[in-house]
């Protein structure tokens, strides 16, 4: 066990998608109670330095567990299949459609119920492609398959932050 | 025979291993300060056994000054030299302020943060501040006859880094060594948590003098998890007074024309509301220098006018709850912190909001201080067997500025802190060999629409085509909230970093001279004090190395084992040196010489806990 472990590893988990988050989330609890830099802020300055460093450290493997997304993400680049999302920009063509008409939806959306039922929508096609991407990575260890649905899901995400602003903008 | 000392549960068996530590709550209105004491956290009173202090610090001379109530009794008869809700202009420039002109005092630009221009000259709000810190440190350092070890100073959540800096930078000048900064809503949950046994989600929602904060925290066993934050640290009591104020003035035609009915208007605005929050009516009497005000506020015509004020919070509470990703029925309770949540309407408002009854039945302007203080006794090691855990977030997106005036966020708001992040940025002409960096906090796109906190460039590396240089952005948020941000390029290895710190021209060597001439009497005081302080740390960090070799000693080789015990020895020897930068050095020696065997003990921590075994509990 060391800082350069990897995210799993760290958190003494399987290297698989399906994950307990209630586990997850305990284990983090546990990790930040010995690592955390207020457990050593009587003792010196080297203890802080330490303790600042796997804190750090346990904080950015949380993040990147307990996130759908991210955790696809990672699994497929510890499985040498990287997501490269700035250079690999193909799409399957009806995924991009959809993509058009929540665009326009989104732009067209006149009220916050209008916004509710977009999201509702939004969400459904990210709980089938979560499955999709469990099965591909769990099951099949399909890599490179798992990999273009998780560009689906990246595009989900943006546009999800995109509807959360609009959701701000009628406050 | 004598009798037998035994200490009692919970507290350090050696009492002279025993630290004061306080927790300060440093409000807009008035400042607290409390301490643990014998296993109760308690605000600690001033000789008129009153635990409030004012936060006012009025100036009558180039070296004299009155803070707290007696600054307050002279806020309608010298207001331009006294300062109240000085916490409003922290961290912030002239042009932030937006109700500068209805201050009974008059501020003056300076670069990176407004000064108040009083007859000792101007001062900036880190000096005001730093009179009202200095005055609680001396009313504990009276309480417990002895000096204090550190404090936990609480901040508003929605604070910025530069708020959040320059209330560090306050507690620095008032010689006021600062354990860590805590949010404010953060430090309420600890003390209203442990106090009731609380697990689940609660929402504290803390509406002070002039700030606004709302948390949505997760309590379970110690823990404390805040998933989501949200606020305005511009918003509070005061801005109910100046909507009061323009009722009072609407309805009598009079006008104010001077600071002295500034003054006077909002001390009876604030009276007025006050009693609003007991009766439906309230008179409002007063003499200013156009004539005679004689009028009466209904609660009704009150609420009408400050409706916008309390929407302004519920937005907030919308927001926060979206980033929570939570709905209403998830929230088990709703906390109420700060003095105004005393009014009603925003006591109906926030219930109506939550469909649940809040909180109220804990002290609002006590429970914040209280938090700190718990905090603070765990920090100091004066409860080791204490599980306290905070797990606190950002409450604004941090970023970088890139072509066409944009933000490119790095850290999101809400991330759990301490933590680091980085982003790659290349260049946009060729042969170019530097690179201006800004950095920006805020939730909006165009670098206009956020803060500015700092900037440095990263300069020397080698001249490559537009777009090819590889540079690494690294922003690390330590655990008071606080922001570093370093650069490197990734082929050359060139790097740069900074602290980000405002630049409201107060350098180290600055604040060091002012503490010597605001705090300490003499130079030979500061030179002893200087060197007992160098001897505490030394003693602590021999302490606490001790403590660490016989809890793991097992994981050196003899050889590790010979290097650390060499280093404590000399520290041994050196730390009845009266030369406190011989002691200092010594104390530095030793953290060096114990960096790797603290790393090997955080390993054996992290792998037990994993194993499902916690070293305190074995």
């Amino acid at each position: 066990m060391n800082l350069q472990s990897n995210d799993f590893e760290l958190f003494g988990l399987a290297q698989e998608f399906a994950q307990d988050l209630v586990a997850l989330d305990t284990r983090w609890k546990a990790l930040q109670r010995e690592a955390h830099p207020d457990k050593f802020s009587a003792q010196g300055a080297a203890a802080q330095r330490v303790a600042m460093q796997w804190s750090v450290r346990i904080n950015e493997a949380y993040q990147r567990l307990k996130n759908p997304l991210k955790r696809a993400a990672y699994l497929c680049e510890l499985q040498g299949s990287p997501v490269n999302a700035h250079s690999n920009t193909a799409m399957p063509k009806a995924f991009l459609m959809q993509q058009m008409q929540w665009r326009e939806d989104l732009e067209e959306a006149a009220s916050a119920s209008a916004l509710e039922a977009l999201s509702a929508d939004v969400s459904t096609a990210e709980k089938t492609l979560l499955q999709q991407c469990e099965n591909l990575l769990d099951a099949q260890q399909d890599y490179a398959q798992a990999v273009s649905v998780v560009r689906c899901l990246m595009f989900i995400d943006k546009f999800s932050e995109d509807l959360a602003q609009r959701f701000d903008a009628f406050e | 025979m004598a009798l037998l000392q035994i200490s009692e549960p919970g507290q350090s068996p050696n009492p002279h291993e025993r630290r004061i530590a306080v927790g300060i709550d440093l409000g807009t209105t008035h400042s607290l300060v409390a301490a643990v004491r014998n296993g109760v956290a308690e605000c600690l009173p001033d000789a008129q056994g009153r635990v409030v202090l004012p936060s006012v610090v009025r100036y009558l001379d180039a070296t004299r000054r009155q803070i707290g109530f007696d600054a307050l009794d002279h806020q309608t008869i010298d207001p331009g030299n006294t300062i109240a809700s000085v916490k409003r202009l922290m961290g912030r420039g002239l042009a932030d302020v937006s109700h500068a002109d209805r201050l009974p005092y008059a501020l003056a630009d300076s670069a990176g943060m407004v000064k108040v221009r009083t007859i000792a000259g101007e001062k900036s709000p880190v000096e005001v501040s730093a009179e009202i810190l200095a005055t609680l440190r001396f009313r504990a350092e009276d309480s417990f006859d002895e000096d204090i070890y550190g404090a936990v100073i609480t901040v508003p959540a929605y604070f910025d880094d530069a708020q959040r800096q320059a209330t560090k930078d306050a507690a620095q000048l008032a010689g006021i060594n600062v354990l860590r900064l805590i949010n404010e809503p953060t430090a309420a949950a600890i003390a209203y948590g442990l106090d009731n046994a609380a697990e689940g989600i609660y929402a504290v929602y803390d509406l002070g003098g002039g700030t606004f904060d709302i948390s949505i925290l997760r309590l379970s066993a110690g823990v404390f998890e805040v998933l989501a934050t949200g606020g305005d640290s511009a918003l509070g009591g005061d801005d109910y007074d100046r909507a009061l104020v323009d009722v009072f003035l609407a309805q009598s035609g009079l006008k104010i024309n001077s600071l002295e009915d500034q003054a006077a208007v909002l001390a009876a605005a604030r009276a007025c509301k006050e009693a609003l929050s007991a009766n439906d009516i309230a008179p409002v009497e007063l003499e200013l220098s156009a004539g005679r005000m004689d009028l009466s506020v209904n609660r009704a015509q009150f609420e009408v006018a400050t409706a916008a004020l309390t929407a302004q919070t519920l937005q907030a509470l919308r927001k926060v709850m979206r980033d929570a990703k939570l709905s209403k029925p998830d929230i088990k309770g709703v906390v109420m912190v700060g003095g105004s949540t005393r009014m009603p309407q925003v006591q109906k408002a926030v219930g109506e909001f939550f469909e649940q009854t809040p909180l109220t039945n804990l002290n609002p302007d006590e429970v914040v201080a209280l938090g700190a203080s718990i905090q603070a006794n765990q920090l100091a090691g004066n409860n080791p067997s204490g599980d306290l855990l905070l797990l606190d977030v950002i409450p604004l997106s941090l970023g970088i500025e890139t072509m066409g005036g944009l933000v490119e966020r790095i850290v999101p708001r809400n991330q759990t802190i301490p933590t680091a992040m980085a982003q790659d940025f290349t260049t946009y002409q060729d042969g170019q060999t530097a690179l201006a960096l800004h950095v920006l906090q805020g939730e909006r796109d165009l670098v206009a629409d956020c803060r500015s906190l700092a900037r440095f460039e990263l300069r020397g590396f080698a001249p490559m085509a537009a777009g090819a240089a590889r540079i690494r952005v690294t922003f690390t948020v330590d655990a008071d909230g606080l922001l570093q941000v370093s650069a490197k390029e990734q082929i050359s290895g060139v790097e740069a970093q900074i602290d980000v710190k405002p630049s409201y021209g107060l350098s180290d060597d600055q604040i060091a001279q002012m503490l010597k001439d605001s705090f300490t009497t003499a130079e030979s005081d500061m030179r002893a004090r200087a060197v007992v302080e160098a001897r505490v740390d030394a003693q602590r960090m021999l302490l606490a190395t001790q403590s660490a070799l016989s809890a793991d000693g097992d994981l050196l080789s003899l050889s590790e084992r010979t290097s650390i015990d060499v280093a404590m020895e000399k520290l041994r020897q050196i730390s009845t040196s009266d030369v406190a930068a011989d002691i200092e050095s010594g104390t530095k020696a030793l953290a060096n010489a114990t960096e790797a065997f603290a790393a090997m003990r955080m390993n054996r921590g992290i792998a037990n806990a994993l194993a499902g075994k916690n070293i305190d509990t074995i």
